[in-house]
């Protein structure tokens, strides 16, 4: 709202842009000839988008779930959301997968497992945010046990299938950045496309929820119900980022630290960008050095998770310095 | 008192049950015939399997319980902390540089790892200012993430992802006589641990009021986490390691026992033998003939019992 | 108007607001008062509707308060609650602009942005306007807060414990600026305050609460009497006057 502060922040913005638009064309052109173009353009377009959807995933249910929660630490993933989702889609397969594995991988096991996403971490929130567990450490301690939980029985239930079975379906549902599931692609565009658009509506609310519970519905914010919408979104867009890309547990928390130290601002419109363009950046860093740098010899979340700790231990030091 | 005779009536049932199970015929009436085929069995393989279940459970639970009360965090357990993830970095470079062959090396460079890993994690600890109570295992599980990916960095470089994989869950199948004896080099920590139970809950309530009663804090932590480390990374390079185990017994021990460690050590390790065994028995009937990973039982098992007990707190109105 | 009928809040088998029924009067700075557990927080908040109440009806202006809109709720009552830690880094400027949320949804117009300053101005914090609240004293913080109330404009306003950590000095530039507001401004003040004295030189009403129930509501000087006191706090209270207050002394 203040004129001085909104240009600083708004440059960090184009600077982020200009970057990613960098990063964007050294991984789309890079060793690019006439001949490979029909090869490699299309599968790497795909890719970069892909990440880009990711992205605003993590970027926009990290931050505001940390709003929500009016706290500083968790991110969906952290309390195990992802793992939920992966633990949704091997339930469908067990329980439908039998009859025709290949009708259940794609399209209608995608929106399912979405549909029941939402359905779960409703109940899930609801437990949480019941009684008086405004207790942050509550829900940590419960958020990583429920992400062992599901992981637990994920794999549980991976044991009881038929091998063969699972391998079949393993390698459809389960994404990861070596192999992004670019076949659900153009329905997670418009998923997202429209959830952004929805989620921007609420963004004025999330800046009052800032201020916590109290302070948010004396202002006239109607807290429940754009906390639970909030959650949906999330639900949604969890699970459209790990269909995609698979799960990427730091991602969330690295993103918003980072976003909270280049601009300490409250407002969202300016919050959710920066940790969307950051995440971006991340990824497709994470890629190039990947492929170029270490010519495949590692996994992407490897690098990811390790630059992203050690830049978190470095800013929770630095924050005790000052 | 009363509980804890359910804990040795219940661990002796358990016990017998466990030695019972397995895929070749098995009679406890033949066994006790000293030279026979159901005797080796016993000998061999049931009663080894049965002992490294039981010294697992209990290490685990007890570093978890230690490393709770001296950090005064709930939360903190050695998949928490990290110290898992060390004893794993360590073993990767006993490989590199002595080849996988002895136990002991692996065992003495996950020891030095894990221990080096642990200070350094306490160091990390009294810099940050504001010591909020997620925050304490969240730099745990950062730290621990760093290296896991410093760990699957330097194996995927030496070709040894497989060799990594198998210490990622904690597996008692394979535990035969002549595998498993580098477990009993834990009962002297274990009783050490017993002597220092008052002083590490001490040092628990601040560094502050450890000194005002005259103790010496530094010595105290280093204790603990020596303690901590040595039981993790005997555990860790014999049967692997088990996640939640030293998070969700201490936890529970606490909501029924109270948190003093010289009064709960002996039922911490009471309980998590017991559950271990539970989940072991477990792992190995529910697809038998085969065996589920007993990690994913403790997981999902001890999961849903420690968040049913997390709830029921919770709608009491007792904080956590 | 402010009226509940049967309120009460009930956790787990304890009642810790017990039916109660109760009209408020306007235009008068009203002091809660009662030992801790005596539920005042809990009934502020149960009409402020910052929490979910177990039964009975409250109503606001002879409106159902779940019936109304809750913008435009926001614009006839305001709360502050008793914690404020924030995970944000807020100027007092910025906090202030959100006293104009329910009116503008976070688009300021030039009115808002007069009635900030203004709301800034009243509270003698321009000098302070871009500093950040983390880099404030408590009692500065407090004022901040309530300056956000003042922007918000509303005809009821309700705090929780105000003076909680505050020094003497920002505690009486507090209850000053509260009285004024009520003389001034025409509003109707709530607030929940521990000490007893400043009750008694600032409040034209008291409503007296123990184990969740009201024992003592009416002007000040019927309320400011020993056996009354007594029966509130459940210890001997001696009560003076001193230039022209009512004193409590309860030290020994």
């Amino acid at each position: 709202m203040r004129v001085k502060s909104l240009s600083k922040e708004k440059r960090s913005i184009l600077i982020l842009i200009l970057i990613v638009a960098i990063l964007t064309s050294l991984f789309l052109f890079l060793g690019l000839t006439g001949k490979n173009i029909n090869y490699f353009f299309p599968r790497r377009l795909r890719k970069v988008l892909a990440v880009f959807l990711a992205s605003y995933c993590v970027g926009y249910s990290s931050v505001s779930f940390q709003t929500i929660t009016n706290n500083k630490i968790l991110t969906p993933s952290i309390i195990g959301l992802d793992s939920l989702y992966l633990f949704l889609q091997t339930i469908i397969v067990f329980f439908f997968g039998n009859a025709g594995v290949s009708k259940l991988t794609g399209l209608p096991n995608y929106l399912l497992s979405i549909g029941l996403m939402v359905l779960c971490s409703f109940f899930l929130f609801f437990g949480m945010f019941k009684g008086n567990s405004k207790n942050l450490y509550f829900m940590v301690l419960a958020g990583t046990i429920f992400g062992g939980l599901f992981s637990g029985l994920a794999s549980f239930m991976q044991v009881l299938m038929d091998p063969n079975e699972f391998s079949l379906v393993q390698g459809k549902m389960f994404a990861s950045f070596n192999q992004m599931n670019t076949d659900l692609l153009s329905i997670s565009i418009v998923i997202v496309a429209v959830i952004a658009f929805l989620a921007r509506r609420d963004f004025s609310k999330l800046n009052a929820l800032g201020l916590g519970q109290a302070q948010a519905i004396s202002l006239g914010v109607p807290y429940r119900r754009t906390v639970f919408r909030t959650l949906m979104y999330i639900a949604i867009l969890t699970a459209v980022s790990t269909a995609l890309v698979g799960p990427i547990t730091f991602l969330g928390i690295l993103v918003v630290s980072i976003a909270r130290n280049l601009v300490s601002t409250y407002r969202h419109e300016i919050r959710v960008p920066i940790a969307v363009l950051l995440g971006a950046l991340a990824l497709l860093g994470g890629l190039l050095f990947v492929e170029r740098i270490l010519h495949h010899s590692t996994q992407i979340s490897v690098v990811i998770n390790f630059i992203g700790g050690c830049y978190f231990i470095y800013l929770v030091l630095k924050e005790g310095k000052s | 008192m009363k509980k804890r005779n359910v804990f040795i009536i219940i661990l002796i049932i358990a016990s017998i049950i466990s030695v019972m199970l397995g895929a070749q015929d098995f009679s406890l009436k033949k066994a006790l015939v000293i030279g026979s085929a159901d005797n080796q069995l016993l000998i061999y393989s049931r009663i080894p399997r049965l002992l490294a279940v039981l010294v697992t459970g209990a290490g685990l639970s007890i570093s978890g319980k230690i490393m709770q009360t001296m950090t005064g965090n709930r939360f903190v357990s050695p998949t928490t902390a990290g110290t898992m993830e060390w004893c794993k970095f360590g073993i990767l470079l006993s490989i590199l540089f002595f080849g996988g062959q002895s136990m002991m090396m692996k065992m003495m460079f996950a020891f030095i790892i894990a221990l080096l890993g642990s200070l350094l994690f306490v160091q990390l600890l009294q810099r940050i200012p504001l010591k909020s109570p997620v925050m304490v295992p969240l730099i745990g599980l950062m730290l621990g993430n760093v290296v896991s990916s410093l760990t699957a960095y330097v194996a995927f470089q030496y070709d040894l992802v497989q060799n990594i994989s198998s210490w990622l869950q904690g597996n008692f199948s394979l535990v035969v006589k002549g595998r498993y004896e580098l477990l009993y080099l834990g009962i002297p920590f274990v009783i050490l641990a017993y002597l220092y139970a008052k002083k590490f809950t001490i040092a628990g309530m601040g560094e502050s009021f450890a000194k005002n009663l005259g103790l010496n804090y530094k010595f105290i932590t280093i204790v603990g986490f020596v303690i901590v480390a040595f039981l993790a990374s005997i555990i860790t390079v014999s049967v692997g390691s088990i996640a939640f185990l030293g998070l969700i017994i201490p936890n529970i021990i606490s909501i029924y026992f109270g948190d003093d460690l010289k009064h709960t050590l002996f039922d911490t390790a009471l309980l998590g033998g017991i559950f271990l065994l539970f989940c072991d028995i477990l792992s190995r009937i529910i697809v038998y003939p085969y065996e589920v990973s007993v990690s994913v039982i403790v997981s999902v098992l001890g999961g849903a019992i420690f968040l049913f007990l997390l709830f029921q707190k919770n709608k009491e109105g007792g904080t956590v | 108007m402010i009226k509940t009928r049967g309120l009460s809040k009930v956790y787990g088998n304890k009642k810790v607001v017990d039916d109660i029924s109760i009209t408020l009067p306007k235009n008068k700075l009203i002091a809660f008062v009662g030992s801790n557990g005596a539920g005042k927080s809990t009934l502020l908040s149960l009409i402020g509707r910052t929490l979910d109440r177990s039964s009975g009806d409250c109503y606001i202006d002879e409106k159902e308060v779940k019936d109304w809109n809750s913008r435009e709720l926001a614009k006839r009552l305001s709360i502050l609650s008793q914690t404020n830690h924030l995970n944000i880094r807020l100027t007092v400027h910025e906090l202030v602009q959100f006293g104009r949320f329910p009116y503008s949804q976070g688009r300021l117009t030039k009115e808002d942005e007069k009635k900030v300053s203004e709301a800034i101005s009243y509270m003698g914090m321009d000098a302070l306007k871009d500093r950040y609240l983390d880099e404030l004293s408590g009692g500065q913080r407090q004022m901040a807060y309530i300056a956000m109330l003042l922007a918000q404009d509303t005809e009821y306003v309700f705090l929780d414990e105000p003076l909680n950590n505050l020094d003497m000095k920002h505690s009486v530039q507090i209850m000053k600026i509260l009285t004024k507001m009520v003389k001034e401004l025409g509003k109707t003040v709530m607030v929940v305050i521990h000490d007893i004295n400043f009750v008694s030189c600032y409040a034209d009403y008291i409503i007296a609460m123990k184990d969740g129930e009201i024992v003592a509501n009416g002007p000040s000087d019927e309320v400011m009497k020993p056996q009354m006191l007594e029966k509130v706090f459940g210890m001997e209270i001696k009560v003076e006057q001193f230039g022209g207050n009512n004193i409590c002394l309860y030290y020994t």
